[in-house]
């Protein structure tokens, strides 16, 4: 059995992630939640970046928060390579010892993160929506669970490892005149045969994007079936609000990933938020922040969706959407952003 | 001919999920009688491994950890086309975390013996921490790529897939033995057949417990875990409800103008 870690000492690290030549929102946001956590502990604050090009985010990452920035530069590493990443990072983590390893929950996040941790033989906790310190400067990684929120906690081992959504955290103002440290890692280009990405293909597939969207459309397994959705869909481009979903809809392959709202998947604040056919589960709601006006419609008026909103409207989705669209149609109105 | 491991696990249903509750004081999980399921996303995996069956022969074992009452889904696996089913069930499992788990499911593996490719979900609807896969490849220390949507070339050990990556999609290149874990749209599960479950009658499945795995009970389960479940605590979200009265076609222009009042239109 391990013993319990009382004394904090080693830094609290943010594994940032560049693509297209720039740096993630969420790594700023985390470098900015990192160096909160860092100013109580009183030790420094930390983020490892890779890829190419990266002198002008590490400078990005400094005005941030960050005391030390480690890169790992070269052509090679421009696009995604998880062997190297890993064992860069794995050796890194091994001499500097971090107290702490934040990570995004973006697809390389969510393949390295794991890694990482099993590698380091330390505990992960996943799409967390809040970190706090605790007893003995333990992080509680806060998740939404089964009604409430739970705290994982990490106690034994270090580093103490969270994936954090974007959003979950605000964008910390950058300060252009704080000073820090770039070191620059040796990078051993001995490709791995194994595994190797080969190419990062992008695609034009995406309707209006959620995260600047000011009037949402969320729907939910109670939508019905793919008409239902469909009818949903016309109703949130008749508003011209975005269209944003819950698990269900994903998994019954009404629409992509990409447009789940909530503590796996997106988090967005909008201003007006309509949520159609469901439930209101924390996970799903979590990813809500900070709407002026909530509205849900929902045929079951024990929904604990409607303890959440301000308006509920209880209807059956299938009669009551049409409804509202023909309404909406006559009416000529919609959402123009400010 | 090929060896494939599929990790399925026994999940509650994932449409009454909304019926389980923690108990705030105990911390336990107040289940009420919600039937065991095979995870929604490891049927898309246990079909990745039918189709190379099909194409290319292979002998899928289906792996899973959990209680005894797991067993029917390992069962039912069977039942779908897989060749051997084993459950790792024993007290000393229980109450792990993604880390214990898949350090299990890889003692499991290592007791199978000779594979070529794993396959798992990509997240499971109960814990969806979408660790276990990579853990998984980790502690057998094999290659892993996640949230696979297609295998493009599939044939010999130097396998070429599509996986998800934000506005778009990565190809990455893998040598086998390899683990996956699939997303939904890499293929559509079937449906259990007549003549699968009459097939599957015959074969029986394997139950290993901690002494099978030869492992230390401190490195499985709850005590193997690196983390714990520490407070629960409620959200509140300060808003109150106002119920739209009156018929339906009421609640719809009531809903316009209230839209309209806010701003949300114009
Ligand atoms: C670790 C973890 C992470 C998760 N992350 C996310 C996440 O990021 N985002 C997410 O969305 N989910 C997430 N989930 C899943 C989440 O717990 C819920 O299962 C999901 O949000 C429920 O979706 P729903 O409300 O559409 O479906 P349900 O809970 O099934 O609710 C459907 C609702 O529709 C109502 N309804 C049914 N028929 C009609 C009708 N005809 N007209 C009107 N109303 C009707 C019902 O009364 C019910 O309230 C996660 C789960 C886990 C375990
Ligand atoms: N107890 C288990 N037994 C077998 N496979 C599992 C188990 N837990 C998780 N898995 C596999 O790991 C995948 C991801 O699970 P998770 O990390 O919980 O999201 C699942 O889709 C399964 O393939």
């Amino acid at each position: 059995m391990t013993t319990e870690i009382k004394n904090h000492n080693g830094a609290v690290w943010v594994l940032a992630e560049q693509k297209n030549a720039s740096l993630q929102a969420v790594s700023l946001q985390l470098t900015g939640k990192a160096r909160l956590l860092a100013d109580q502990l009183e030790v420094p604050m930390e983020v490892v970046l890779f890829g190419d090009n990266l002198e002008a985010s590490a400078k990005t990452l400094i005005a941030a928060g960050a005391d030390t920035v480690y890169l790992a530069e070269s052509a090679e590493l421009a696009g995604y390579q998880p062997v190297i990443y890993a064992d860069i990072f794995v050796n890194l983590a091994r001499t500097k010892q971090p107290d702490i390893v934040l990570m995004g929950s973006t697809c390389m996040g969510r393949e390295l993160a794991p890694i990482l941790a099993a590698r380091l033989e330390t505990g992960l906790t996943a799409h967390c929506i809040n970190l706090v310190l605790g007893e003995n400067n333990i992080l509680n990684q806060q998740i939404p669970a089964y009604g409430g929120l739970i705290s994982i906690l990490c106690p034994a081992r270090k580093p103490q490892m969270s994936t954090v959504a974007g959003g979950v955290f605000p964008t910390p103002e950058l300060n252009q005149s704080r000073s820090g440290t770039i070191k620059r890692l040796e990078v051993n280009i001995a490709q791995d045969p194994r595994v190797r990405v080969v190419e990062i293909v992008k695609e034009e597939r995406y309707e209006q994007s959620l995260d600047a969207a000011e009037f949402i459309v969320a729907g939910g397994a109670g939508t019905g079936d793919l008409e239902g959705w469909n009818t949903l869909k016309e109703l949130s481009r008749v508003l011209n609000a975005g269209l944003g979903c819950t698990r269900p809809v994903v998994d019954e392959g009404w629409a992509e990933l990409e447009t789940m709202i909530g503590q796996s998947g997106k988090m967005v604040s909008p201003k007006f938020y309509l949520g159609a056919g469901l439930s209101g589960e924390l996970q799903h709601m979590v990813g809500i922040k900070g709407a002026q006006l909530m509205i849900a419609i929902n045929n079951d008026p024990k929904s604990p969706v409607f303890e959440q909103v301000d308006y509920g409207v209880v209807e059956d989705c299938s009669t009551f959407i049409p409804l509202l669209l023909e309404k909406l149609k006559e009416s000529g109105l919609r959402h123009t952003s400010s | 001919m090929m060896n494939i491991v599929v990790c399925v696990k026994a999940v509650p249903d994932p449409k009454m999920a909304d019926k389980i509750k923690i108990d705030p004081v105990t911390k336990t999980l107040v289940r009420e009688n919600i039937d065991l399921v095979i995870n929604p996303l490891d049927r898309n995996a246990l079909e990745a491994a039918l189709q190379l069956k099909k194409t290319n022969g292979a002998h899928i074992t289906v792996l899973s950890m959990g209680p005894p009452m797991a067993g029917n889904i390992v069962k039912e696996c069977l039942a779908l086309g897989a060749d051997t089913g084993i459950l790792l069930s024993d007290r000393a499992f229980g109450g792990a975390d993604a880390y214990a788990t898949a350090y299990t499911l890889a003692k499991g593996i290592e007791k199978i013996g000779a594979f070529d490719v794993v396959f798992c979900g990509m997240a499971s609807s109960d814990g969806a921490t979408e660790w276990v896969g990579p853990q998984v490849a980790t502690f057998l220390r094999i290659p892993v790529v996640t949230m696979v949507h297609e295998l493009i070339e599939d044939e010999g050990a130097d396998w070429l897939v599509r996986a998800a990556w934000e506005e778009g999609y990565r190809k990455v290149a893998i040598r086998l033995p390899a683990l996956f874990t699939v997303a939904r749209d890499l293929n559509q599960p079937k449906n259990l057949s007549f003549s699968g479950i009459l097939k599957a009658r015959k074969k029986e499945i394997t139950s290993w417990s901690i002494d099978d795995l030869g492992v230390s009970p401190d490195s499985v389960g709850c005590k193997g875990s690196p983390t714990i479940v520490g407070d629960f605590g409620t959200l509140e979200t300060g808003r109150s409800v106002e119920f739209l009265e009156g018929t339906a076609e009421e609640k719809a222009e009531r809903l316009v103008q209230i839209l309209t009042d806010s701003g949300a239109i114009a």
